[in-house]
């Protein structure tokens, strides 16, 4: 009994000190800097910074001189914590956030056939550019969903993405993910956006959908400084943002959304702290019937 | 007898009763045709002609937009109304010629005849090449690349191919027993461009009439029929290598990596058009068949007629088709509309009921092993299919994804219906875009 409690615990103390003295001849040394930065990022190892996870990216700050501001799910926090850290000017880095520019979800928009394959939007519109009449159109099968990382995209039940600005970090998977390029970043703090991504003529945009942007100029005429229109769609310039507003009001296909207002109805997300009152959306969709 | 053919494949029930013994018919001309100047894989042509302009049966309307590619002709002689982007076969709109025909259906002055005993096989490639010919079996392959393989890779082998695997189409069985000559002649050219050793023309047993005719024909001329096992795919090009020469072709590697040329009969006939007669390629031989049409046909159909004429002239349809489909069943495109084009390789066109198309629900997957037995390629279309679903596409190109030929079995044969082929699509797609990224 003696015999095996002494032989085993020596075996247990040789390795351990094996252990402990390999230990400190094979430790790697890892620059200070490096794993505060590791602690002040956000640990989504997201990829939003172009490094495959956050431990490369503080390598990379650390050892390249990479820019403290690629962070974007951390936030201007987050950047002026690194730049701290690397005693360097902090950048002002804009927050930016995910917007899917589309609101023609199954009922609002007309498809070209029934799509029966795979529930995959790359997949979809590998068969005849997708199922969806309109080119640039959500193909609503989720694709983007299943790629973002922080659960901010959810599909309606008649097919849209929606996206929640509380929960986007704008780390742009879902854009990368997406074969029709309807997500697109804007800026956080902007929430006026035209919600459509087709660029056909007006004449061919009602026939296949009740709210894409038929390029009528009305916003332009409301707010010139807020609007473009290229090659047939509506943009908001962002640096214009607040100017955007009344263009909101006067679009006749309600393609112009301020999310100050709550989400587009069908959405499961609401701004919070905003109740939508139930007639802007009861108007929106007397305008678009009429 | 045990008769040669691949390893995997199954047999779906080949319909073929419909169209097989009905002779080929000339299709009337339509008013207008529209003339796709993508009908090939490679780089589409460019138009030459405007609106206004007024065009012969056979005048060069595009031209060809680099070395894979080929020029496109006028199907008929008329005015061209708009060269602009219509409907595709594709489902997208692609630029395309469209011709008002005059009726005269006049012919420009022909190419001059070449005679391939003096001819030299530049001059003959080149014809080809001018001729637009492509792979008519439905992949659409310029046929003058096939035709210049680098010295490198000598061919001692060519094989027709006039298998016709796809349920429903008889189009080549048509072409084989009534227009055996033309073939005949094409195969003569194909011999003295690639200066093969051995020919062989493979073709599925249940067409015993067109074996029996071609090995009498084919005989004094060095062309050994092949008679294959019914079973699909075997007209697909490895297969058919593996089948008659008992070759592998490489993964991710050509026919010309074994020394073997393949060609579809079609295209052999409308090489010694364009050689002997100086005609391009401007009309083919297509089945029109399925449930809903009226009268199943085989008709001798010009490029550019739409779909919806050929379906009209074979008296109608009985019902309104739940699918449409241009080429054969299992490897065949789903349309949109009847109101796109038949081009270079519509091999066939095929409308079914909605009886005809029942969709089963999707179930799990069993692990029965049955789309494994069915691969021609061998490789294991359920694993495959579940890597892709997981988007974990190096998995699924380890397990060789890409040497998946689409041939579809794995989906037929899945009793729970899983939707293995699109599944590999999709993985080969994902994994040849990231090639392209590097």
């Amino acid at each position: 009994m003696i015999a095996a409690v002494t032989s085993l615990g020596g075996i247990g103390l040789l390795a351990a000190l094996a252990l402990g003295a390999a230990a400190r001849k094979f430790a790697v040394e890892v620059d200070q800097r490096e794993s505060a930065i590791i602690d002040v990022l956000s640990g989504a190892n997201c990829g939003a910074c172009g490094y495959p996870g956050c431990g490369a990216y503080a390598k990379a700050v650390v050892e390249d001189g990479v820019s403290p501001s690629l962070c974007t799910p951390g936030g201007q926090g987050t950047v002026e914590a690194i730049a701290r850290i690397m005693g360097v000017e902090a950048e002002a880095a804009v927050p930016q956030v995910a917007v899917v520019r589309c609101q023609g979800d199954n009922r609002k928009a007309k498809e070209k056939y029934r799509y029966l394959g795979l529930a995959d939007c790359n997949a979809a519109q590998k068969l005849a550019d997708g199922p969806k009449a309109c080119p640039g159109g959500c193909l609503g099968l989720g694709s983007c969903e299943r790629a973002c990382p922080f659960g901010a995209i959810e599909m309606t039940a008649d097919g849209l993405a929606v996206i929640s600005r509380e929960k986007c970090t704008g780390c742009r998977k879902c854009v990368a993910v997406c074969p029709r390029q309807v997500i697109a970043m804007a800026p956080r703090e902007a929430t006026v956006h035209v919600l459509c991504n087709s660029h056909d003529k007006g004449a061919a945009v009602r026939k296949y959908c009740e709210v894409g942007c038929i390029a009528c100029q009305i916003c332009r005429k409301t707010a010139p400084e807020a609007y473009v229109i290229e090659d047939f769609l509506a943009r908001v310039v962002y640096e214009h943002h607040e100017q955007a507003g009344p263009g909101v009001e006067k679009c006749p296909t309600r393609c112009i959304r301020d999310f100050r207002q709550g989400y587009p109805e069908g959405s499961s997300f609401r701004a919070p702290g905003t109740d939508v009152s139930s007639d802007v959306d009861a108007g929106a969709n007397e305008k678009v019937a009429g | 007898m045990r008769m040669k053919t691949f390893s995997g494949g199954l047999h779906p029930p080949d319909s073929k009763e419909f169209t097989a013994t009905r002779a080929i018919e000339d299709c009337p001309l339509p008013e207008e045709l529209v003339v796709p100047l993508s009908q090939h894989i490679g780089a589409p042509a460019t138009a030459c002609v405007q609106a206004g302009d007024r065009v012969r049966k056979g005048q060069v309307i595009g031209e060809a937009g680099g070395f894979v590619s080929v020029p496109v002709h006028a199907p008929t002689s008329g005015e061209v109304v708009a060269v602009e982007p219509r409907p595709h076969p594709s489902g997208r709109a692609l630029p395309a010629v469209v011709i008002r025909a005059d009726g005269e259906d006049a012919w420009d002055e022909p190419m001059p005849l070449l005679d391939p005993a003096a001819a030299t096989v530049d001059e003959l490639r080149g014809r080809i090449r001018d001729a637009g010919i492509v792979g008519m079996g439905g992949a659409t392959f310029p046929t003058h690349v096939k035709l210049s393989p680098p010295p490198e890779k000598p061919i001692d082998t060519l094989i027709l191919n006039g298998v016709e695997c796809e349920p429903y189409l008889t189009a080549d069985h048509r072409l084989m027993l009534e227009e055996s000559e033309r073939i005949l002649d094409g195969i003569a050219i194909l011999q003295k461009i690639l200066g093969v050793e051995r020919t062989f023309l493979g073709i599925e047993a249940n067409k015993p009439d067109a074996i029996e005719r071609m090995a009498s024909l084919g005989a004094d001329r060095s062309i050994e029929v092949v008679p294959l096992e019914v079973k699909y795919p075997q007209g697909a090009e490895k297969q058919l290598i593996s089948a008659i020469a008992g070759r592998e072709v490489p993964s991710g590697g050509l026919p010309m990596d074994v020394g073997v040329v393949v060609q579809n009969v079609g295209t052999c006939a409308a090489i010694a058009d364009a050689v002997l007669r100086g005609r391009p390629l401007i009309e083919r031989i297509a089945t029109v068949a399925g449930a809903a049409v009226k009268q199943p046909k085989n008709l001798r159909i010009r490029i550019g007629m739409s779909l919806r004429h050929l379906v009209e002239a074979c008296g109608g349809t009985l019902a309104e088709p739940a699918k449409i489909i241009m080429g054969g069943p299992m490897m065949g495109m789903a349309q949109l509309s009847l109101d796109v084009p038949a081009t270079r390789g519509t091999s066939g066109l095929l409308l079914f009921t909605a009886e005809q198309v029942l969709k089963r629900p999707e179930g799990p997957c069993i692990r029965c092993a049955r789309c494994v037995q069915a691969c021609p390629a061998r490789i294991l279309p359920t694993s495959i299919a579940a890597y892709a679903r997981l988007e974990m596409m190096d998995e699924a190109e380890a397990l060789g994804a890409l040497d998946c030929i689409e041939c579809g079995c794995c989906s037929y044969s899945c009793p729970a219906a899983l939707p293995l082929v699109q599944s590999i699509r999709h993985a080969k797609a994902a994994i040849t875009a990231r090639r392209r990224k590097g």
